[in-house]
């Protein structure tokens, strides 16, 4: 490591500080490198020369923190990501779902939304949606208002379409929106049971009793202490034999003390044990 | 380091078996690969090595003594405590592993005791980091493009930067051998 670098590890520190203590964002214990990846091509963005200058500039001026902040947070999501992944889904929890009269299920670090209205499909040809409220939540307030209109560009959906097929789903992904100048608008009756809503999950606290909890692709992007965190508020949120899907990728930390047990563990679904 | 695309797993099943199963260097490996292909390429490579050979998992620490592969469609990072960090950002040069990503962050953590491949593929991912890796201290191979499936990749990696060997599969495997303490 250069001592250049280092200045650098010390800049951006500094930097992820001044947001939380204005806006109250806590990044400070995200994962290093892709968080110094993003603040180097937000610095690049913006056009000013130091990590110095951008801290003074987002202090300064809101709606260019959001325009930062939407830099530093991972926006992308996906619809059926990872295929194998929804039709285990489909196979062995939906299941065990139907056992309960009503169903709770948060997708937290919901992004612009995408996964959430996948979800709400497989739910409904599944015939339980009717039972289930969604909490969609997101740190991001204009990822969640992309979220709540629901209108997406329609380049993606042709992979989108595809992941639908091999997940497993029942009709045609094009049964579910409408499409036109090259943006998607998702039907509307899938809205009827999400509720999208601001919610850190590092600093909030939990705000249900959850029988699952989607949190794919989150905690890539959080060093370990921070994800140690934010599992045991999902032990909390979870009701006993309730489910946590993670993305493919991501594995439970081997020796934990959390109340988790694995449940497909190939598709990284587990279930609390309590 | 080793990074390619078309062609690459050919090129490895040459390379790879030219490490004994006492190699304690690190293998991190980065293909541009089909989207929902991962395992499945671990599992062919694993056929031709001594080394064990696994799926790269978010947060798992480098651990010497093993080969690491890319999983589809996720970036891989290298932290500085030494581990792996995945992410789903947009595809950077077309392509989700990047091979940009994982040398660039790599030649941040490493210096110069990196070594970048660049094996055949049919674009210019790679070269950047294989620059990375240089200016970093660290040594740069390529294949030769004309014995390449694909020569576009190392091809723009001897471009972008002075490469420091340039040979077949087997021999670059063999010289990696220099690199083992």
């Amino acid at each position: 490591m250069t001592p250049e670098s280092d200045v650098e590890v010390i800049e951006i520190r500094l930097l992820l500080e001044a947001i939380y203590a204005k806006y109250g964002y806590d990044l400070r214990d995200y994962s290093q490198t892709s968080m110094r990846r993003r603040v180097l091509a937000a610095l690049a963005k913006s056009g000013l020369k130091h990590l110095g200058e951008l801290q003074h500039a987002l202090l300064g001026d809101a709606g260019f923190f959001a325009d930062v902040l939407d830099g530093l947070t991972v926006r992308v999501t996906e619809m059926f990501r990872d295929p194998g992944f929804y039709r285990a889904f489909r196979q062995r929890v939906v299941p065990v779902l139907r056992t309960y009269p009503l169903l709770k299920i948060w997708h937290g670090g919901c992004a612009s939304g995408e996964e959430a209205y996948g979800n709400a499909i497989l739910l409904e040809e599944e015939g339980l949606y009717d039972r289930c409220q969604l909490y969609a939540t997101d740190l991001n307030p204009r990822a969640l208002e992309q979220a709540q209109h629901g209108l997406y560009p329609a380049d993606r959906f042709a992979l989108f379409g595809e992941n639908y097929e091999k997940s497993g789903g029942k009709s045609k992904l094009s049964a579910y929106y409408t499409e036109a100048y090259a943006q998607v608008a998702l039907r509307e009756s899938l809205k009827r049971h999400i509720l999208f809503f601001q919610h850190n999950l590092v600093s909030d606290h939990v705000f249900g009793e959850m029988h699952v909890i989607f949190c794919r692709n989150v905690f890539i992007y959080f060093d370990p202490g921070l994800r140690q965190r934010v599992l045991e508020k999902f032990a909390q949120s979870l009701c006993p034999g309730g489910f946590l899907c993670l993305g493919a990728g991501e594995r439970l930390p081997r020796a934990s003390s959390l109340p988790f047990v694995e449940f497909s563990p190939e598709e990284r679904i587990y279930r609390h044990a309590g | 380091m080793i990074g390619g695309s078309l062609g690459a797993v050919q090129a490895l099943r040459e390379l790879l078996p030219q490490l004994p199963a006492d190699y304690r260097l690190p293998v991190i490996i980065v293909l541009h690969q089909y989207r929902h292909n991962g395992e499945s390429c671990g599992r062919l490579l694993a056929e031709h090595c001594a080394l064990p050979v696994c799926t790269i998992e978010d947060k798992a620490p480098i651990l010497p003594g093993q080969i690491y592969v890319a999983p589809a469609n996720y970036h891989v990072l290298i932290e500085r405590a030494r581990s792996f960090a995945l992410s789903i950002e947009p595809p950077v040069n077309f392509a989700r592993p990047a091979i940009d990503v994982t040398f660039e962050t790599a030649a941040d953590v490493y210096g110069a005791r990196l070594v970048g491949v660049l094996l055949s593929g049919a674009s210019a991912d790679g070269a950047l980091g294989l620059r990375c890796i240089k200016d970093a201290g660290g040594a740069t191979f390529c294949q030769l493009p004309s014995d390449s499936a694909e020569g576009t990749m190392p091809r723009a990696g001897c471009a972008a930067t002075a490469v420091d060997r340039i040979g077949s599969p087997q021999s670059l495997g063999r010289q990696l051998l220099e690199f083992c303490p």
